[in-house]
């Protein structure tokens, strides 16, 4: 089963792959990983999505916890929870097919960011399963060049997993 | 005031009361040397700084203060690398600094310059390079902090020479604040009854214990417990000494190398108490069917060590002695009964023992150490049969008097720990009992146990073999001695050459008053002692099979 983990660090040089590090020597596996600062700037947050069971969630939990640099781990699988994805495709496309391209665009509330001789750029925003189907229907077209960002999530509601708050503040 | 960053470094140890270092010098610590130079702080100067961190190491173990070792940039920092790995996988305090290359030279593949924060990223509890000198005080209050609270392990701090030759108006570092390092010592209620029920429900205990129990200094705890339920008690190779080994109620140790006695308890018994101990692949052998009928009360300071190799079903996670310590008062006395008529039987059964044949038995040697010592040595072993032997018959009655390499298993641990175990109990006696071949890989020592009049023994049980190697060809490999022969030099006048005393026995009868010649002589002694060459530690597991399947 994939997990998704929100995971605060101490925004220091190295905490990156020290992640990293651990996941790998521990034979863990990382479906995506997504870092950037937070609300206060000594702290970073990662969202982490690994796939495994029960045991190796414990085990990845348990060890990640091990870290000084990292401060909080929530696993928000089971919770109520927004999550996002960004993703930029460069589509091949003749300026005679723009049109088409903007109405599959459109369909996924997804904009056109740039426009060359023969491609345009498209960004799109939404969960995991909206930017794969994106992707699929571009496909036919020729897709160039496909950047993620990976997966970021947060609690619904007045829920938080951030440094202060709890995740079970109802 | 002003100070160097060399200068709040030795100012730093002070304040954490490091009396002692283990180092060498070179380019990039040079600034560090030199605030060393008029410190009040003993620094012993190895020959290869291997031997430095497994100093630190013996030191840190026999003392239980953090051990302190110091190295210079590249070559002198990967030096290290196996003595630090040798630490955490033995959980041991110690902080390591390391010099860098000056900053502004820094991933330009600058000469001696190493990645040591990257290379000992997985075998450090943490690590530090110190960017700004600012940051360098609470660093190593930090570093120390870490190392020495919670499960022990090694520290690392790498001190680019801009930074311990720059200068800082020195600010005092106030107190450590890492919110993400809050180790937890105290068990909860929960678990601690629900633990106390399912040991009072208890038919067939066994108490397993690990090298936890002597971290957290709860030998006492442990053996009240013991007492209390009449449980018996087998220790990890990290454990001995945690529990008396000439107590009625000790099995010895467990697993592969384990007696029969403790092996069949685990594998009978309906609970087992694991008491700061890991359950490492050599001690439990096949993970799913180690204790098939037992129920399992984990206390471990570590909670990943809950669950990682074998399930717990009653999990107590805190610092060992606190939890015993919160876990007796909820305990009755038991009586013994049939469980522990049937271990007795065992015992008489399947006792450790060897066959005598003429020629000098690396067996006899080790009880002849036990017997010159009245058990009172401190013990460092090498890794290999000797380390078994060694485990096997001297009796351990105290804590810290047995120093091994268990988790990473380090052929040329015991010299150096030795001498760092000599430098903290300077007037107690030390054997470092050795292999052939592990004496070998950090025989440069000598010089160092001679340069400080160290009077560490050095008992080398010599088969011109690697022996376990051999061994398990012998029994694995269809007897094919494939590269484990070993030519090997003239120890006796090895010895000689560094100045220290050499000893060759080859005959029983010659045995004690070699040690206690050895024992009394106030120098480093190497005992060449020629032993049979093909003997076998058994009984033993095969790897990978249950704990019952013994062979020999």
């Amino acid at each position: 089963m994939r997990h998704t983990l929100a995971v605060l660090v101490e925004n220091n040089p190295g905490v990156l792959a020290r992640v990293a590090g651990l996941f790998s020597r521990r034979g863990f596996n990382i479906d995506s990983l997504a870092v950037g600062r937070t609300e206060r700037p000594d702290v970073s947050r990662m969202t982490i999505v690994v796939e495994g069971d029960d045991r190796v969630l414990e085990q990845v939990t348990k060890q990640l916890h091990k870290l000084v640099d990292v401060i909080k781990i929530n696993d928000i699988t089971p919770d109520e929870y927004v999550d996002r994805e960004l993703v930029l495709i460069k589509v091949n496309c003749e300026p005679a097919r723009r049109g088409e391209i903007m109405q599959v665009a459109d369909v996924f509330r997804a904009r056109i960011v740039d426009l060359g001789r023969k491609t345009v750029t498209v960004e799109c925003t939404g969960n995991e399963g909206k930017i794969n189907a994106f992707e699929e229907s571009l496909r036919p077209y020729g897709i160039k060049e496909l950047v993620r960002t990976g997966k970021i999530a947060m609690l619904r509601g007045n829920r938080s997993t951030s440094l202060d708050g709890k995740k079970d503040d109802e | 005031m002003k100070k160097s960053g060399a200068e709040i470094l030795v100012q730093g140890l002070m304040d954490q009361g490091v009396d002692t270092i283990f180092g060498y010098p070179g380019g990039a610590v040079l600034p560090i040397y030199d605030a060393l130079y008029d410190a009040n702080i003993k620094h012993i100067l190895t020959r290869h700084e291997q031997g430095a961190a497994h100093a630190a190491d013996g030191y840190a173990r026999a003392s239980g203060k953090a051990g302190v070792c110091l190295a210079t940039s590249g070559p002198g920092a990967t030096n290290l690398v196996t003595g630090i790995a040798n630490a955490y996988m033995d959980s041991v305090p110690m902080v390591a600094f390391t010099g860098q290359v000056a900053q502004a030279l820094l991933g330009r593949d600058s000469f001696q310059e190493a990645d040591i924060t990257g290379i000992t990223l997985p075998v450090t509890k943490h690590n530090y390079i110190v960017k700004d000198i600012r940051d360098l005080a609470m660093i190593i209050k930090e570093a120390f902090h870490i190392a020495t609270t919670g499960r022990p392990g090694p520290v690392l701090v790498d001190i680019p020479r801009d930074i311990s030759g720059g200068e800082v108006e020195y600010k005092d570092p106030g107190p450590v604040n890492l919110p993400g390092y809050r180790p937890v010592l105290e068990g909860t209620e929960e678990q601690l009854n629900k633990a106390a029920a399912a040991i009072l429900a208890s038919e067939r205990p066994v108490i397993y214990a690990g090298g936890g129990v002597i971290n957290s200094g709860a030998h006492e705890e442990l053996k009240k417990l013991a007492e209390l339920l009449v449980a018996p008690v087998t220790t990890t190779l990290m454990g001995l000494g945690g529990f008396p080994g000439d107590h009625p109620l000790f099995l010895g140790m467990l697993g592969m190398h384990g007696s029969r006695y403790a092996n069949y308890a685990v594998c009978e018994a309906d609970l087992i108490i694991a008491v700061g101990a890991r359950f490492d692949d050599r001690v439990a052998g096949k993970f799913d069917r180690f204790a098939p009928g037992a129920r399992i009360i984990h206390i471990d300071i570590d909670p990943a060590e809950i669950g990682k190799n074998v399930r717990a079903d009653i999990a107590i996670v805190g610092d060992v002695r606190v939890v015993l310590n919160q876990l007796l008062p909820r305990l009755q006395a038991k009586l013994p009964g049939a469980w522990q008529e049937k271990i007795d039987l065992w015992k008489k059964e399947y006792p450790i023992t060897y066959v005598e044949n003429g020629r000098l038995k690396p067996q006899q040697v080790i009880r002849e150490i036990y017997n010159v010592t009245g058990g009172k040595a401190r013990i460092t072993t090498e890794v290999g049969q000797h380390q078994m032997w060694a485990a096997h018959y001297y009796t351990f009655t105290r804590p810290r008097s047995f120093i091994s390499s268990g988790g990473l298993g380090t052929m040329g641990y015991g010299f150096p720990a030795a001498i760092g175990v000599q430098v903290a109990c300077p007037d107690e006696v030390v054997f470092d009992i050795a292999g052939d071949g592990s004496i070998q890989m950090n025989i440069q020592e000598m010089a160092t146990a001679v340069n400080y009049n160290l009077p560490v023994n050095v008992a080398i049980l010599n088969n011109g073999f690697l022996g376990m190697v051999r061994q398990w060809q012998e029994l694995f490999y269809n007897r094919r001695y494939s590269y484990t022969e070993l030519i090997n030099p003239d120890f006796v006048k090895l010895a000689e050459a560094y100045g220290a005393v050499g000893l060759r026995v080859d005959k029983a009868a010659d045995l004690k008053p070699a040690l206690e010649q050895a024992v009394r002589t106030n120098r480093p002694v190497v005992l060449d002692f020629i032993i049979d060459r093909e003997d076998n530690v058994l009984p033993m597991v095969p790897p990978g099979e249950s704990l019952e399947n013994m062979i020999g």
